[in-house]
């Protein structure tokens, strides 16, 4: 009873939650998309995973060796990008893309902005566009998805939807698209193995719901209205990386917003801009960029998002309130 | 849904450990000593009335209430003074402390006589009288608290923290007491209404009050969400009653529950007024529960004020032989301090003694914050703690007050669920306190 005690300020006790629990979490829920990848790509694909990841910690690790910080390797959260990167790029893409692409995540993205919690974008996203933009006739090498033919480009669906409108979306096969037998980035085509990281990551309370449903149901609706047809905007929604893009990209933490009122003004602005660029842009695929915006947004989404405190009075009164105190 | 929009104020889910609900009070051995400061409740310190050689009784007089917010404070002991001395108190502050000598006969003074109450004047006097604080934590003096005018009377047995169980055991052991209290309240001060609200975790307490409230008018038992902290003032009048205790009272001043027309009032509180109209004996032991990995009989005790930790460590069986002891918390884990020895004296509004292990005390280190908003959905009060915390390394007063930092009840939920384990909450709560100050400071 006599020896030093500790004494520190209230509360005294914290529940079991880490960093790399949470980033942990962002893993498991993405293997099966990985799985699927491996299946409809081939094991090219893990290898691109494995590459890309390597690639992304090893970076952290280097950039903050050289930095003398200490070292951030142990909370996963470069794990999640170098994953995330490697599931945002086609089958066959050349290594030494995807290293260059880690690079830009880790070290010009995140680090170089302050490391973990202070990027303003998401660094795969970034990687991503750097990659695309750099590397454009790459990125949109589209692997038509059957292991016994090799390197054959084909057309997404997105692409095929933009040229041949609501004829080519009935000629589609719904449960191909489902299951992801079609041309794409890695993770992003099979809609399946997106459900079930989504729904782990929302069992195990790791994200909140808001962000990748109001995007969903934003895309959809707007699809509904622009086109007349319910299969074209269920079309819209289960491709070009909506899916992967509002379950594992949007609800990155630090470059979303924190209130729920936030994460849903936050959602259905990524939602209209992807609509907006898929139909009135050039490009069929705008998630990427929707997400960007959104990420550069989030201060100000945060501060029109802010919660009522309890017992909140409107500032007026509030003002006239002080002012008698004073 | 538009609540959640609005304010999700879902508060933390902390663990209950409520290991000594089952475990009827037990009375303490009378110390050898015991140490009574004049100041246990929020206002002036009371005036020591005795000096050195004076004998005492359970229930003397000896700190005189030092003006309206403040309270009286008696003897917990029969015995001789042995000295009236400044003492550090365990929050830092100094105080005077009357030293008693126990003689171990625990003598009644018979000067203690039930009150007699016949409107709401004299009630307030008694309760002036027998020195009642919320004995809940805060330790505001009830006679204070009561002088206003309301229609409903509520009454906290929420008992958030975890590990403590002196509120549930009050209900089970002194529910009579209770009543009586609530009565009294009720009539004297013409309250028709009034709420008992119970956390869900306590299902035998709120079978019990349900039975006993099944026939009294005016008086019904709300079941609270299983939440920390649903004991907090403003959440509490919230979740009962549905009105949002204002940020700025009429008066300019913080709001209270009573500009909501309610009144907040502890169940042992209410307890304690019950006994004293019953008995006269005002406010001189108080139950606390004893728990924590390091104690080896953990128990609820009921302990005179003013009992020093360490004899009542020693009526609960001591440390642990083969645990170091890391820390010794006051209240519970949540809003508790921690005590840098055990030569601090129990207090009108202790209700927890809690040892922990080193191995339980020692926290994690901070990591970068990750900015995943946790702290701002745990929010009882729909703060951003997050955003707080960066107005105040940048010293920013107007931001401060845009986010309403003056708000914080530093219940510690945001610190509790922060994933990178950031100290959030005492962050805000020093926020909160250079806001305060620089409010002062202009307003000059």
């Amino acid at each position: 009873m006599d020896q030093t005690l500790l004494v520190t300020a209230s509360p005294h006790i914290r529940d079991t939650s880490t960093t790399r629990g949470l980033m942990g979490n962002v893993l498991i829920a993405l293997v099966p998309c990985i799985v699927a990848s491996g299946l409809i790509f081939g094991y090219g694909a893990l290898v691109t995973v494995a590459v890309t990841t390597l690639a992304c910690v090893a970076f952290e690790y280097l950039y903050t060796l050289l930095r003398k910080k200490p070292n951030p390797v142990g909370d996963l959260s470069a794990c999640v990008t170098g994953v995330i990167l490697a599931l945002n790029v086609p089958a066959g893409m050349p290594l030494w893309i995807c290293i260059v692409g880690a690079f830009v995540a880790i070290v010009v993205v995140k680090q170089l902005f302050g490391g973990i919690g202070y990027n303003l974008a998401n660094p795969a996203l970034m990687a991503r566009i750097v990659l695309f933009l750099s590397f454009t006739a790459r990125m949109t090498a589209y692997v038509y998805p059957d292991m016994a033919v090799d390197a054959l480009a084909t057309a997404t669906p997105l692409k095929v939807l933009a040229d041949g409108g609501a004829q080519a979306a009935a000629s589609m096969s719904m449960l191909d698209v489902f299951l992801g037998i079609h041309g794409g980035m890695l993770g992003e085509t099979c809609v399946l193995a997106i459900l079930l990281g989504f729904f782990y990551l929302v069992f195990t309370r790791t994200i909140s719901p808001v962000i990748p449903v109001s995007i969903t149901v934003t895309v959809f609706a707007c699809s509904y209205l622009a086109s007349g047809s319910w299969q074209m905007a269920l079309l819209q929604v289960m491709s070009g990386g909506l899916l992967f893009g509002a379950v594992f990209m949007a609800t990155d933490y630090v470059t979303s917003p924190f209130t729920a009122k936030g994460k849903l003004f936050y959602g259905i602005f990524i939602g209209l801009i992807t609509f907006l660029i898929r139909y009135f842009g050039s490009m069929n695929e705008g998630m990427s960029f929707a997400i960007l915006l959104g990420n550069l947004l989030t201060p100000w989404f945060n501060v029109w998002g802010r919660q009522v405190p309890l017992g909140y009075k409107k500032a007026k009164k509030q003002k006239a309130a002080k002012g008698g105190e004073g | 849904m538009l609540k959640f929009l609005k304010r999700s104020a879902q508060g933390a889910s902390v663990p209950h450990e409520k290991a000594t609900s089952e475990m009827a009070t037990v009375q303490m051995p009378v110390p050898k000593n015991v140490v009574i400061p004049m100041s246990m409740h929020i206002g002036a310190p009371a005036q020591p009335v005795v000096k050195k050689g004076d004998q005492v009784y359970v229930g003397t007089l000896i700190g005189q209430a030092g003006g309206f917010v403040s309270a009286n404070i008696h003897s917990s002991v029969s015995g001789t003074v042995v000295g009236v001395a400044p003492m550090r108190m365990v929050n830092g502050a100094v105080c005077q402390a009357v030293a008693i000598e126990s003689d171990g006969q625990q003598t009644v003074d018979p000067a203690c006589q039930p009150p007699v109450v016949n409107d709401k004047d004299s009630l307030l006097q008694a309760i002036q009288a027998c020195g009642l604080v919320g004995v809940g934590g805060a330790g505001f003096p009830t006679h204070v608290k009561l002088a206003a005018e309301v229609d409903t009377l509520l009454i906290n047995a929420a008992e958030c923290e975890p590990y403590l169980t002196t509120d549930a055991r009050e209900m089970l052991e002194c529910s009579d007491t209770i009543l009586g209290g609530i009565r009294a309240v009720m009539q004297y001060c013409g309250i028709p209404r009034c709420i008992i609200g119970i956390e869900r975790n306590k299902p035998a307490c709120i079978d019990l009050m349900c039975s006993l409230t099944r026939d009294v008018k005016g008086v019904s038992v709300k079941p609270l969400p299983m939440r920390y902290p649903q004991g907090a003032e403003k959440t509490l009048v919230e979740t009962c009653t549905g009105r949002e205790v204002p940020q700025v009272g009429p008066s300019g001043k913080p709001g209270l529950p009573a500009d909501v027309g309610c009144i907040v009032m502890n169940v042992t509180s209410v307890s304690t007024l019950g006994k004293y109209l019953k008995t006269g004996i005002p406010l001189v032991s108080k139950r606390i529960t004893v728990d924590g990995d390091a104690i080896a009989r953990p128990q609820n005790i009921e302990a005179p004020i003013g009992a020093l930790y360490r004899d009542v460590i020693e009526a609960c069986g001591g440390i642990k032989p083969d645990v170091e002891l890391g820390k010794i918390i006051f209240g519970g884990p949540m809003m508790g301090g921690a005590a840098p020895s055990a030569d601090f004296p129990v207090l009108k509004q202790n209700n927890g003694l809690l040892l922990f292990s080193r191995k339980t005390a020692v926290l994690p280190d901070p990591q970068p914050c990750i900015r995943c908003g946790r702290c701002i959905a745990a929010c009882p009060m729909g703060l951003e703690p997050v955003e707080i915390v960066e107005c105040f390394n940048r010293k920013d007063a107007e931001a401060l007050r845009r986010h309403s930092v003056d708000l914080c009840v530093s219940c510690g939920s945001c610190t509790y669920v922060c994933p990178a384990k950031r100290p959030v909450s005492q962050t805000v709560t020093l926020a909160k306190g250079w806001y305060l100050n620089e409010l002062r400071k202009g307003g000059k």
